[in-house]
């Protein structure tokens, strides 16, 4: 429908020379970020998970950076811990996210006007719930769980990049080598696969990290309102539901620090999504 | 003229087909669902209920009937206004929503306002000195506030004002033990300021970004350089033509971001124990209660797609360029 809702934004220099150099350093970051949690996570074992109650609540120290929550777990610990499930969940989703947004974009632009004019009207009314209404329902309507959740936010947020999609796929319907393909007999299913899609793969490299910020973000809202994982997994939007708890009684440490790590996640992968997007459109002036 | 009456009633028709679709979808939804509706609505006298009892519940609610006879029957009420009962909150489900947007509106109305208000005025002053210390101040903002989970700036907000400095109340529409008639409009306001902030915050940097981005291109267009060379400053030229111009995305976005402001108060209200239609929304997933779930989904997808109709309408009549049967 409205297009122009997805207004471009400027992509992220400022003190970085060139695009290309915060590109780099941003995804270099990302990558020593995945890396950290994905070793962390699975070398802290069950530190973290396992009560320890001699240290109940403690403010922040040496010893527990990101203090200790009412069971003695450390937060550091719980941290890491969350946000290797959030990384897994958001990339997973994200991951079926692009596959659906990729198959509907070739769908409507291959199968007819009326496939079309389907995909159109899918992506008006996925649009037309707001995204946390829809996720609640549908994990609403799988009872709950990490499945649950992961498919929520898979399926609701495929929209705007099907839109981009089939922008892109119609721009290339008129150019020159489409056209000789078609009148050497190929069909539209064959060029879709065969000439669509490779042209897609830096669209949907980008829309892929473009998205997962976004699929992270969701995850922890469904998680916080009480939709999304299990209460025994430490995922950051449990962490932060659980410290509104405590927050009258001043503990403050136990929702700013799993915060403030996910928004560095999030912050990351959105810098290298904008970057990513600059640099794969050929269109545009390299700075 | 014949071309607007056509367009709205596209729309129109379009909106009906929206919420039908929405309607199936979400009826689906909820009849693929795990959860039990008659365990749902016992509760903890689930014990004291027998085979015959949850018959009788059973067949009262129609649950005894096939899918599609249950569908039609649901679509039937909900065509003559009768939504149903809400289990949770024991009253009509009409009741229910009535008297939680009345609480929300304020909240909603307000952030939105507010967003479009302040962002606008920020993307303009960031858009008009581009690179300058005041633009690298409020991009930094931007970026970083438009990443930031609305229910984490929430528990930071309350835990700095509420908890910390103690100038905010903790939580609900109203002081506690307080009947909501009797609260007054300063005591509401008090309790309404930190749940308004954090769900402005998003919103405020996304209309920034989008204003900047207009008028960065304006600054640096012909017509800008031209009015300079008359003489023009550039305060002038940022208010006669940066801010008409930059006017289009900044309302285009504000009226597509409805959806995004309800996903924002469902999370805002749940931190601050609100008492709106987001919290409503939360409970009604949370308990299983069907009626209202449903009900609460058809009534924000309407405005939704209003706002994103609108949105399309409001750039159609700022710029007579979208359109050129409109030039004639």
């Amino acid at each position: 429908m409205s297009d122009i809702v997805d207004v471009e934004t400027p992509p992220t220099t400022g003190i970085w020379t060139t695009n290309r150099a915060a590109t780099l350093g941003a995804a270099t970051l990302g990558f020593i970020l995945l890396l950290g949690v994905a070793v962390g996570s699975l070398s802290l074992g069950s530190f973290g998970l396992d009560a320890d109650f001699a240290a109940r609540l403690a403010a922040p120290s040496p010893g527990h950076w990101f203090g200790t929550d009412q069971m003695g777990h450390d937060m550091l610990a719980r941290t890491v811990h969350g946000l290797a499930v959030s990384l897994q969940v958001g990339l997973i989703a994200a991951t079926i996210s692009v596959v659906i947004a990729a198959a509907l974009a070739l769908f409507a632009t291959t199968c007819g006007r009326w496939a079309d004019a389907l995909v159109a009207f899918l992506v008006d009314v996925a649009l037309g719930l707001p995204h946390l209404v829809l996720l609640i329902l549908i994990s609403f309507a799988l009872g709950g769980g990490t499945t649950a959740v992961i498919l929520a936010v898979a399926v609701t947020h495929w929209p705007r990049l099907t839109r981009i999609l089939r922008a892109e796929i119609l721009q290339l319907r008129q150019s020159d080598f489409v056209l000789a393909s078609r009148r050497m007999g190929k069909s539209w299913a064959e060029i879709g696969i065969g000439h669509f899609l490779p042209h897609l793969w830096p669209q949907l490299l980008v829309g892929l990290v473009l998205l997962f910020p976004h699929a992270i973000l969701h995850e922890a809202a469904l998680t916080f309102i009480g939709f999304g994982l299990e209460p025994s997994n430490p995922a950051i939007g449990i962490l932060l539901s659980d410290s509104l708890r405590f927050l009258m009684a001043g503990k403050w440490w136990l929702g700013l620090f799993p915060g403030l790590s996910l928004l560095a996640v999030v912050l990351c992968f959105d810098a290298i999504g904008n970057g990513l997007r600059v640099l794969a459109d050929p269109r545009r002036e390299q700075s | 003229m014949t071309f607007w009456s056509i367009h709205i009633a596209t729309r129109l028709v379009r909106l009906a087909l929206v919420l039908a679709a929405v309607a199936v979808l979400s009826f689906a939804l909820a009849k693929s669902s795990p959860v039990d509706p008659v365990n749902a609505y016992l509760g903890a006298d689930i014990a004291r209920a027998g085979p015959e009892q949850r018959a009788l519940i059973a067949a009262r609610w129609g649950l005894d009937q096939p899918v599609p006879a249950q569908f039609f029957h649901w679509l039937g009420n909900m065509l003559v206004g009768e939504l149903g009962y809400s289990m949770t909150y024991n009253a009509p489900v009409i009741d229910v929503i009535a008297t939680r947007f009345r609480t929300s509106l304020p909240l909603m109305g307000l952030a939105w306002l507010f967003s479009g208000i302040v962002g606008f005025a920020l993307g303009i002053l960031a858009g008009s000195r581009p690179d300058s210390w005041v633009d690298r101040g409020i991009r930094l903002y931007a970026y970083v506030l438009a990443s930031a989970p609305t229910f984490w700036i929430a528990i930071l907000l309350l835990t700095v004002f509420s908890v910390g400095l103690g100038w905010t109340p903790v939580c609900c529409a109203g002081p506690i033990g307080v009947v909501p008639e009797e609260v007054t409009w300063l005591q509401s306001l008090h309790h309404l300021i930190l749940p308004l902030a954090a769900l402005s915050v998003l919103g405020v940097a996304q209309i920034a970004l989008h204003t900047r981005a207009k008028m960065v291109e304006v600054m640096q267009s012909d017509f800008a350089l031209y009015a300079r060379a008359q003489g023009a400053s550039r305060r002038e030229i940022a208010i006669r033509h940066g801010a008409r111009n930059a006017a289009i995305p900044a309302l285009t976005v504000l009226f597509a971001s409805l959806g995004e402001l309800f996903g924002g108060s469902i999370l805002a209200e749940q931190v601050f124990a609100y008492p709106g239609l987001g919290r409503a929304t939360v409970e009604a997933g949370i308990r299983g209660d069907v009626p209202l779930l449903l009900a609460l989904a058809l009534f924000f997808s309407f405005f939704v797609f209003t706002g994103n109709a609108i949105a399309d309408i409001v750039y159609r009549v700022v710029d007579p360029r979208m359109d050129g049967k409109l030039l004639r």
